[in-house]
């Protein structure tokens, strides 16, 4: 089974994973990158809001490396500081989603039936919507704030995570272990959390890991439109936003926080993908169908 | 094949109820009296009469089930009520000005993705592992990591700026009206040229990977054998055996994907300043002009459920097991 249970079993995944040196080398930069917004504090050469009028739109220097922004505020600065809230949307929406995904996929893979039916119509009818749309259409309604960006991104992403968790119960339920602990009077809520789900639970990693650059995107592009993340934070799609405006003069506003995004997408895709083939290869198709980033 | 159609058809249905009650639910979705929530810094017209219009448009002061009926009854005859802007234009008129050149859009940026997507596709499952393989791997790759808005900044930089070959917003140039017919033509073209690159290359990644998969898997067959041999040359084993059947699952997919491409004109359409569904759509959430959010969703969404359907449809038509298979379950 492609689950983590048991020490051997991970050893085997190591195992197969480290000889991926393409993912070994994303899951480094993808370490390096949370360190870095951790320590951003520390790291920060300068305060990421503080304005200074003598230095607007000052080109990379030996002060500030990456330039300033239109108020002189350090670029590196804020790179640094938007990884922070770049990770922390990724992380926490991929949660809701999975959450979300979790629940509605076992209560569908499990119950079958008319919950199936209702659920999966359910899963149908959300991805009927272009992301954005919905996104933008529910951003109208609230306050701009972090959380509400994370609960929003997270409360319209679950569908993957849903579809993947259902077709995992669908076959996991005829194995003779599921039989033989409901034959044996296991409540249902024994066999889903204590046989079933933890034997489920590689793809959604996976899945997890691929959801986490696809949330980092869509906050950027929301952010960029000025419908994101609000100053005064700094996240790498509201720097791009400032730097639009200052596009012909102030190059490094526009590439750096670019940059940003790029490698950091590109780390977690490459991990995600090794992940996912070190578990389990047949994996390869299911996930990668429900995983695709989604706008 | 009328019975598939039929199938489909009615399947849609209930979705399409869905999309209506999704989006009137969005409304309810704020915390509290959705319509005080208005004042937000964002809010550009928060007035007292805009609470006032919305009330009375939504009826908010009824019970649930009543405001989406009356509201249904209106959509049902697409009947979006009017724009808050001071024009109060019908929301109806505003997206139906907008909608053609979102249309054009996505329908050149598909046939585009095709044009390129399945020849790569083709040419890296032939050659697995050869350079050509990997050179387009790692594009899928960087392609799936660089975000679209990016992308447009660059090539605006390099090619609106430093090269000033073209134009980098709007569709026309300001004298568009005084040149002759053919130069007018190629002003409006090279408008479209740096969005449609944008909108292209990130669907690109995804679908020369779906060829190569699809392709792997059918050159696998064992008719593709045969194929080979009884001797006919590779190019018709693949350029027909192969490519006709890998191109079935890609069917779908493409269908799949329509409300990935629409999504995208959003960010696409507000950086080029192109007047489209995408564009309206956020300048409405900007100046909380709801009719016209609530509207634009829904028709934004209705239409990705009719171009779906089309998908299913051509792959019923191109794929005979499809539509066997859906009168089978039916007995």
């Amino acid at each position: 089974m492609p689950a983590l249970r048991g020490r051997s079993e991970f050893r085997v995944f190591w195992r197969t994973f480290k000889r991926n040196r393409l993912a070994v080398c994303a899951g480094i930069v993808v370490g390096i990158l949370v360190a870095l917004a951790v320590l951003a504090p520390v790291l920060a050469p300068w305060d990421p809001n503080k304005p200074d009028t003598r230095r607007i739109l000052a080109g990379p220097s030996a002060s500030h490396w990456l330039g300033t922004d239109q108020l002189g505020r350090d670029v590196l600065a804020r790179v640094l500081y938007g990884a922070r809230i770049s990770l922390a949307v990724g992380f926490i929406s991929v949660g809701i989603a999975a959450v979300i995904g979790i629940i509605l996929g076992s209560a569908a893979g499990y119950h079958g039936g008319l919950a199936d039916a209702v659920i999966m119509r359910l899963v149908d009818l959300m991805l009927v919507f272009p992301r954005f749309f919905l996104l933008l259409a529910v951003l109208a309604f609230l306050q701009p704030s972090i959380w509400t960006i994370m609960a929003v991104i997270g409360v319209t992403g679950w569908m993957g995570v849903a579809r993947l968790v259902r077709a995992e119960f669908l076959t996991l339920k005829e194995r003779e272990f599921v039989i033989w602990s409901e034959s044996v009077g296991a409540s249902a809520s024994r066999v889903i959390f204590r046989h079933i789900l933890p034997n489920a639970m590689a793809p959604v990693l996976v899945a997890m890991t691929l959801g986490i650059p696809a949330a980092i995107l869509t906050e950027s592009g929301l952010s960029f439109l000025g419908l994101g993340v609000q100053p005064p934070y700094a996240t790498w799609g509201n720097i791009l936003n400032d730097g639009k405006d200052s596009i012909e003069i102030a190059w490094w506003m526009t590439v750096y926080p670019g940059l940003a995004i790029l490698v950091t997408v590109l780390s977690y895709n490459l991990l995600g993908e090794g992940i996912r083939d070190a578990l389990d290869p047949r994996l390869r198709q299911a996930v990668s169908r429900f995983a695709r980033p989604q706008r | 094949m009328a019975l598939f159609a039929l199938r489909r058809f009615l399947l849609a249905i209930p979705l399409l109820i869905g999309i209506t009650f999704v989006s009137f639910l969005v409304i309810h979705l704020a915390p509290g009296e959705p319509v005080e929530v208005q004042t937000g810094d964002l809010s550009v017209q928060s007035t007292a009469q805009a609470r006032q219009a919305l009330r009375e448009l939504y009826g908010l002061d009824k019970p649930f089930h009543v405001q989406y009926w009356k509201w249904l009854t209106r959509v049902v005859q697409l009947d979006f009520g009017r724009s808050f802007q001071p024009d109060g234009r019908p929301v109806l008129t505003k997206i139906g000005e907008r909608l053609p050149i979102t249309l054009l859009l996505n329908a050149v940026e598909m046939l585009l993705i095709m044009a390129v997507a399945v020849p790569i596709g083709v040419l890296s499952a032939t050659r697995q592992y050869s350079l050509f393989d990997k050179v387009t791997t790692i594009f899928v790759f960087v392609g799936f990591a660089t975000p679209d808005f990016w992308l447009a900044l660059l090539l605006m930089i390099l090619f609106g700026v430093q090269l000033g070959w073209l134009p980098i917003s709007g569709l026309r140039s300001l004298n568009s009206e005084y040149l002759a017919f053919w130069p007018q033509q190629w002003d409006f073209i090279s408008h479209l040229i740096l969005p449609v690159v944008v909108a292209t290359f990130g669907g690109l990644a995804g679908f020369s990977r779906y060829m190569r998969q699809s392709m792997l898997e059918v050159v696998r067959q064992d008719y593709i054998q045969t194929a080979r041999a009884k001797g006919l040359p590779e190019q018709i084993v693949i350029g027909k055996h192969a490519l006709r059947n890998a191109l079935l699952p890609v069917v779908t997919i493409l269908g799949l994907s329509l409300p990935g491409l629409i999504g995208g004109s959003v960010i696409v359409e507000s950086i080029f300043a192109i007047p489209g569904m995408g564009q309206l759509m956020v300048q409405a959430v900007f100046s909380r002009d709801y009719p016209l959010i609530m509207g634009n969703l829904v028709i934004v969404a209705g239409l990705t459920l009719v171009a779906n359907l089309c998908a299913d449809l051509a792959y019923g038509i191109v794929d005979p097991r499809i539509r066997m298979a859906a009168r089978r379950r039916r007995r």
